[in-house]
C-alpha cells in the first residue's frame, strides 16, 4: 500500500548502489533528519537531553564503531570501555594543552585545542591505540582474540588510573572538562544549554553514520566481510588480512574514541576511569550491537536506542509506578537485559535490524502476500 | 615437445602460447609425510591444463602450492619468466592468479553480487579517506568495477540471483558463483579445484561449456583438477598425472591414456 | 640468604596458592568447553550464585524476599532456622543441577549448531541474567560465608597464620601463608584428580569424551547429548560451588566474586581451552607470575595494582608467539 517499488526504476549502477534505493525509504530518512536537526533543538529540555538523547547519540557512535569490528569484520572485541577511555583522556589532554616532559623538565606545551578538534583528536589517538591492540589479531582468532582484547581493557583502565600525567595530577584522580565553547555556544562545563550539546553530538553521530555507511558499502566493507565469512578464502582471493583487520580496528577505534570523548566532555563532564569506562561499558556496547543487529548500520542505532531507553522505562515503571526500591529495579534490569540477549541470540541472531527488514519485506507485499 | 618460448597451434585451431608458469622440482612435506615428491611441470599461456590422479595423490596440495597457500620445502615456482619469491597467498592473487575451491569457499553472509565484487578487490585501489567520502573517486571506481562484475554475471547466466544471499543458493549455483568470483579478478591463470565434483550430468555439461567459453572468450589460462576422466580428456590440452605425490605421466590426453603407469595407477596392478 | 630472596619465595608460594584457585575456576570452563564447545563466560557468576545460595540456605533466607515484600507489601526475610553446612552444600548441589538442567533446556538446546562466538555471547547474557536473579533471590549485600563441620571445626576465615616449622628453621625467615589457601589447594587437587578419574574410568565419562570429540558420531552410537550436556553443566556448577566456597570464605560473598571468571580467562588462553593439565599449569604460571611481577616490578616501579592486567598481557604475548597455547597441537590449515 505505502511501500511500493513498482514504478521506482533504477537505470544506472549509481542509483542501484545508493543507501536507500526505494523512494519511500529515502523520503522517510529526509524527514527524520529534518526533525532531528530543525525541530528537536527547539523543543529539547534538560531531562530529554541528559537521560535520553545525548546518551543515545553518543552510544550510537560507539555501537557503529564496534559493529564495524564485530559485525562487519568478525573480530570480537571486549575492549570498548578501554578504547572509550583513550578517547576521553586524549580529548581531555588536548583540551587542556598537552604537556611533554623530559627528565623532570617541561619540554613544551601544545596550545589548548578547540573542543571540536579535541574530540577529533580523541578519535585519532584511539585509532592509533586500536591498531596497536589489533596487531595480535593476525595470529589470534575467535574468542582467544576476544579474551586478548580484555588485555586492552584492563591495561588501559589501569594506565589512566595510575599515571597522573593523564589526569593532569589532579588530587581526585578524576578528569573534569573545563568550560569550552564552539561557534559561540557552550559545549562543556556545568552551564551548557541542552540544544547546543545536542546539536554538537548530533553532528558527530550523523557524520559517523555516513562514513560508516560509505565504508561498508564499498571495497573496505567487502574486505571486512570477506575476512569475517571465511578468512582463508579471503586471503587467497587477494585480501591482505593484516591490513583489512587493522583498518577495521582503526576505523572502529576512531568512532569509539569519538564517542568516549563526547561521553566524557559533553555528557558526563567529569569521569573516574574505572567507573565510567570499566568492563561493563564494553559489554553494554556489545549488547547494543547484538540486540540491534550485527553488521547493520541501522542496527547500531536501534540497539543504542533500545538499551538507553530500557533502564529509563524500567525505572519509570518500577520505581515511579509501582514504588519498588531502586536496587530491586536495578537487579531486575540485569535479568531483563541478560534474558533479552539470550532471547535475541536464539530467536533472531541478526537483531532488531532483521526484524525491521522482515517487516519491510512483508509490507512490500501487503495486502497481497502471494 | 615444443620449445618453452614458442607458440603453437592445436589441431582444432587454437593458439597455445609460451610457458607462463613452471614448477621446478617441488617437494612438500607435512611433518614426516611427503605430499608432493619432486614434481616438475609447466603451464602454457592460453591452454587448459589438467592435473589428475587418484584420491590422496597430492593434486589439491599442488594447487595450494601454486596459489601460495602452502610453501614447498624444496623447489622453485617460475612465473612469467622470473622466479617467484616466497609470497603470501594474497600477493599471489594480486599477481593475477585466481582460483576456486574444492569445498565451496564463498562468503555466505554476502549477496551474489557482493561475492563477485570481492573478486574485483585486487583491482580497487581507492584509499580509506576517499572511500569514507564516497562521492567522487570511490563511487567512480565502484561503478567501473561493477560493470566488469556485471559482464561476468551475464556471461555465467546468474543475473536472476544477483541480489540473493549466497547461503540460500543450491550447490550447483554456488559453484558457478565461485567461478564468477574468480573470473571477476580477470586472472592470467585460473585454478579450478574439482569444478565438477558432486554435480549431475547436466550441471557438468554446463560447467564444461563455461570453462571452454572462458578459455575461448577471455583467453584465460586454466589449470584444473578433476576426477571425471571423460571430462578431463575432452576439455584439456595437456594432462599431468599424479599418484602418491609423484608425477607418473605428462602429455596430451591421448599420450596419457596410453601410458602404462597411468593405467596401473587407475586400474590397480597386481603385486606379486 | 637475604631477606629479599625470602620475601620472593613467600610471594612465590602465595602465587602458587592463588594459581590453584585460578586453575579451579579454569577447570569449570574447560569441562564445558570440551563437551559442548561453549566458552562459558558465566562460570564466575555461577560461582557467585552457588556461594550466595549456600549462604542463603544456611541462614534460612527466604528466596526473593525483597521482591515479594515490594510486590505484596509483606515483611518476610528469614524462615528462622539454620541449616547444617553439609546439608546446605548438598541442597546447593541440587540447586546447581536444577540450574544446569534449565540452562540446557531453555538456552543451549535452542542454540545447537550455532557458531562458537554466538554461544559465547549467549553466555555473557546468561551471566547478566544469573547475576540479576542471584541478587533478587538473596540480596546483593556482602555476606560472610562460614562452612563448619561441627561447632568448632570450620573452614578457616580469611586470616593469615604465621607458619612456623621446618621451612622457618631452614631458611631463617618466617612465611605468611594463608591457611585457607592450603585447604583450597588440597581440595582443588582432590577435585582435579576426581574429575580426571571420572572422565577416564566411568561410563558417563567416556560418553562425555565421545561427545567432546564428535557430536554426530556420539549420537549415532546412542549417547544422549542432552543428558551429557546437563551432566557437564552440573559438574561445572559443582566446580563453581567449590570455587565459590573457597573465595567466599576468603573475602566474603558479593558481586566481586564473579570477577574470578576474569582471572581464569588468561589461564585458559595460556593453557588452551581444551586441556585439563593446561588449565592447572596455566593457573600456576599466572598465579605465580602476577604475584612476582607485582612484588618485583609492579609495586616498586609502576605504581602497583598490576595484577589487574598482567595475566592478560602475559597470555597475549604468549599467544602471539604460540597461538595454539601451551598444550595445543599446531593447527594445519586446509582449504
Amino acid at each position: 500500500m505505502f511501500y511500493r517499488e513498482a514504478g521506482d526504476f533504477r537505470t544506472t549502477y549509481a542509483e542501484d548502489q545508493q543507501t536507500f534505493p526505494i523512494k519511500f525509504d529515502r523520503y522517510r530518512y529526509y524527514v527524520v533528519l529534518f526533525i532531528a536537526i530543525f525541530v528537536i533543538p527547539f523543543i529539547i529540555n534538560d531531562y530529554w537531553a541528559n537521560s535520553l538523547l545525548l546518551p543515545f547519540l553518543i552510544y550510537a557512535i560507539a555501537a557503529l564503531g564496534l559493529n564495524i569490528l564485530v559485525g562487519y569484520c568478525g573480530q570480537v572485541s571486549l575492549g570498548t570501555g578501554g578504547f572509550m577511555a583513550v578517547g576521553a583522556y586524549s580529548c581531555y589532554k588536548f583540551m587542556t594543552g598537552v604537556d611533554i616532559w623530559w627528565g623532570g623538565e617541561l619540554l613544551f606545551r601544545l596550545p589548548e585545542f578547540n573542543i571540536f578538534f579535541s574530540v577529533i583528536m580523541g578519535g585519532v589517538m584511539t585509532a592509533a591505540v586500536g591498531v596497536l591492540f589489533g596487531l595480535p589479531s593476525l595470529r589470534i582468532k575467535g574468542f582467544y582474540l576476544a579474551v586478548a582484547t580484555l588485555a586492552a581493557q584492563f591495561f588501559l583502565v589501569w594506565l589512566f588510573n595510575r599515571v597522573a600525567w593523564f589526569y593532569n595530577y589532579s588530587a581526585s584522580g578524576q578528569i573534569s572538562a573545563p568550560e569550552r565553547e564552539f561557534m559561540g555556544a557552550l559545549i562543556t562545563g556545568p552551564s551548557t544549554t541542552p540544544w547546543a550539546t545536542y546539536l554538537f553530538c548530533l553532528f558527530f553521530t550523523i557524520v559517523s553514520a555516513v562514513i560508516a555507511r560509505n565504508m561498508t558499502r564499498g571495497a573496505s566493507g567487502r574486505k571486512w566481510m570477506a575476512i569475517r565469512d571465511m578468512d582463508i578464502a579471503a586471503e587467497i582471493i587477494g585480501v591482505n588480512p593484516l591490513k583489512a583487520k587493522l583498518t577495521a580496528f582503526m576505523v572502529s577505534s576512531f568512532f569509539i574514541g569519538i564517542s568516549g570523548a563526547l561521553f566524557f566532555a559533553v555528557y558526563l563532564g567529569a569521569v573516574e576511569v574505572g567507573e565510567a569506562f570499566g568492563i561493563t561499558k564494553s559489554f553494554l556496547v556489545l549488547f547494543m550491537i547484538i540486540i540491534g543487529g550485527l553488521g547493520s548500520i541501522f542496527g547500531s542505532f536501534a540497539g543504542a536506542a533500545f538499551l538507553v531507553l530500557l533502564p529509563v522505562a524500567l525505572k519509570v515503571v518500577g520505581v515511579d509506578w509501582f514504588g519498588w526500591p531502586t536496587d530491586i529495579v536495578a537487579h531486575l534490569q540485569l535479568v531483563v537485559v541478560g534474558g533479552l540477549i539470550v532471547i535475541f541470540l536464539i530467536a533472531e541472531p541478526h537483531g532488531i535490524a532483521q526484524l525491521w527488514r522482515v517487516a519491510k519485506e512483508k509490507l512490500r507485499l501487503w495486502p497481497f502476500p502471494h | 615437445m615444443k620449445d618453452v618460448t614458442e607458440s603453437y597451434v592445436t589441431a582444432d585451431g587454437r593458439t597455445i602460447g609460451p610457458v607462463v608458469m613452471e614448477m621446478k622440482n617441488i617437494t612438500l612435506r607435512f611433518g614426516g609425510v611427503e605430499a608432493i615428491k619432486d614434481i616438475s611441470f609447466d603451464i602454457r599461456e592460453g591452454e587448459i591444463r589438467a592435473i589428475i590422479g587418484p584420491n590422496g595423490a597430492g593434486k589439491s596440495s599442488m594447487l595450494n602450492v601454486i596459489s601460495g597457500f602452502y610453501v614447498p620445502q624444496e623447489g622453485e615456482v617460475w612465473y612469467k619468466g622470473a622466479r617467484r619469491p616466497s609470497m603470501k597467498p594474497f600477493e599471489v592473487a594480486q599477481q593475477g592468479i585466481a582460483r576456486t575451491f574444492q569445498n565451496i569457499a564463498l562468503f555466505e553472509g554476502m549477496s551474489v553480487l557482493d561475492n563477485v565484487m570481492t573478486g574485483r578487490l585486487t583491482h580497487m585501489k581507492t584509499g580509506l579517506f576517499a572511500q569514507s567520502l564516497w562521492k567522487g573517486k570511490a563511487e567512480e571506481e565502484e561503478i567501473a568495477n561493477r560493470e566488469v562484475a556485471e559482464k561476468i554475471i551475464d556471461f555465467l547466466e546468474i543475473q536472476a540471483i544477483r541480489k540473493t544471499p549466497v547461503a540460500r543458493l543450491p550447490y550447483g549455483l554456488k559453484k558457478r558463483v565461485e567461478l564468477a568470483r574468480a573470473l571477476a579478478a580477470e586472472p592470467s591463470i585460473l585454478l579450478l579445484d574439482e569444478p565438477m565434483a558432486g554435480m549431475n550430468v547436466e550441471e557438468k555439461e554446463d560447467m564444461s561449456r563455461f570453462i571452454l567459453d572462458v578459455n575461448d572468450e577471455f583467453g584465460t589460462t586454466i589449470a584444473l583438477i578433476e576426477h571425471d576422466m571423460g571430462v578431463v580428456m575432452d576439455l584439456s590440452d595437456r594432462v599431468v598425472v599424479m599418484d602418491y605425490g609423484k608425477k607418473i605421466g605428462d602429455g596430451t590426453p591421448h599420450d596419457v591414456r596410453n601410458n602404462q603407469d597411468v593405467i596401473d595407477a587407475y586400474l590397480g596392478v597386481a603385486h606379486d | 640468604m637475604n631477606e629479599q630472596l625470602a620475601f620472593t619465595i613467600e610471594v612465590f608460594a602465595n602465587g602458587l596458592m592463588a594459581g590453584v584457585l585460578y586453575a579451579l575456576v579454569a577447570l569449570g570452563f574447560v569441562l564445558i568447553y570440551k563437551a559442548s564447545g561453549i566458552f562459558n563466560y558465566a562460570q564466575g557468576v555461577m560461582a557467585l550464585f552457588a556461594a550466595m545460595t549456600l549462604v542463603g540456605i544456611q541462614n534460612g533466607q527466604v528466596p526473593f524476599a525483597h521482591l515479594i515484600n515490594a510486590i505484596f507489601g509483606t515483611d518476610v526475610h528469614h524462615f528462622g532456622w539454620h541449616v547444617h553446612s553439609f546439608l546446605a552444600i548438598a541442597l546447593t548441589v541440587v540447586v546447581m543441577i536444577a540450574l544446569a538442567w534449565m540452562v540446557q533446556k531453555f538456552v543451549f538446546k535452542h542454540l545447537v549448531g550455532q557458531e562458537p562466538i554466538i554461544l559465547f555471547m549467549a553466555t555473557i547474557g546468561l551471566a547478566y541474567f544469573l547475576e540479576g536473579v542471584a541478587d533478587l533471590m538473596w540480596g546483593s549485600e556482602l555476606k560472610a560465608l562460614n562452612v563448619c563441620a561441627t561447632e568448632t571445626a570450620c573452614l578457616p576465615q580469611g586470616m593469615n597464620v604465621w607458619l612456623e616449622g621446618t621451612t622457618y628453621e631452614a631458611l631463617g625467615y618466617g612465611f605468611f601463608i594463608d591457611n585457607l589457601d592450603i585447604v583450597a589447594s588440597i581440595v582443588a587437587a582432590i577435585l582435579v584428580v576426581g574429575l580426571v578419574m571420572f572422565a577416564q574410568y566411568t561410563k558417563q565419562g567416556r560418553a562425555m569424551r565421545a561427545v567432546a570429540d564428535d557430536h554426530q558420531a556420539a549420537l549415532s552410537v546412542g549417547v544422549s547429548l542432552n543428558f551429557i550436556w546437563v551432566l557437564v553443566w552440573s559438574l561445572a556448577g559443582f566446580v563453581a560451588l567449590v570455587a565459590g566456597i573457597m573465595w567466599g570464605a576468603k573475602s566474603g560473598v558479593q558481586f566481586s566474586l564473579s570477577l574470578i571468571a576474569l582471572k581464569a580467562l588468561p589461564v585458559l588462553m595460556l593453557g588452551g581451552f581444551t586441556s585439563i593439565p593446561g588449565a592447572i599449569v596455566g593457573g600456576l604460571i599466572i598465579g605465580v607470575g602476577e604475584k612476582l611481577f607485582e612484588f618485583l616490578i609492579g609495586a616498586p616501579y609502576l605504581g602497583g595494582a598490576t595484577e589487574n592486567w598482567f595475566a592478560y598481557m602475559l597470555a597475549l604475548l604468549f599467544l602471539v608467539f604460540r597461538p595454539q597455547g601451551l598444550f595445543g597441537e599446531k593447527i594445519i590449515e586446509r582449504v
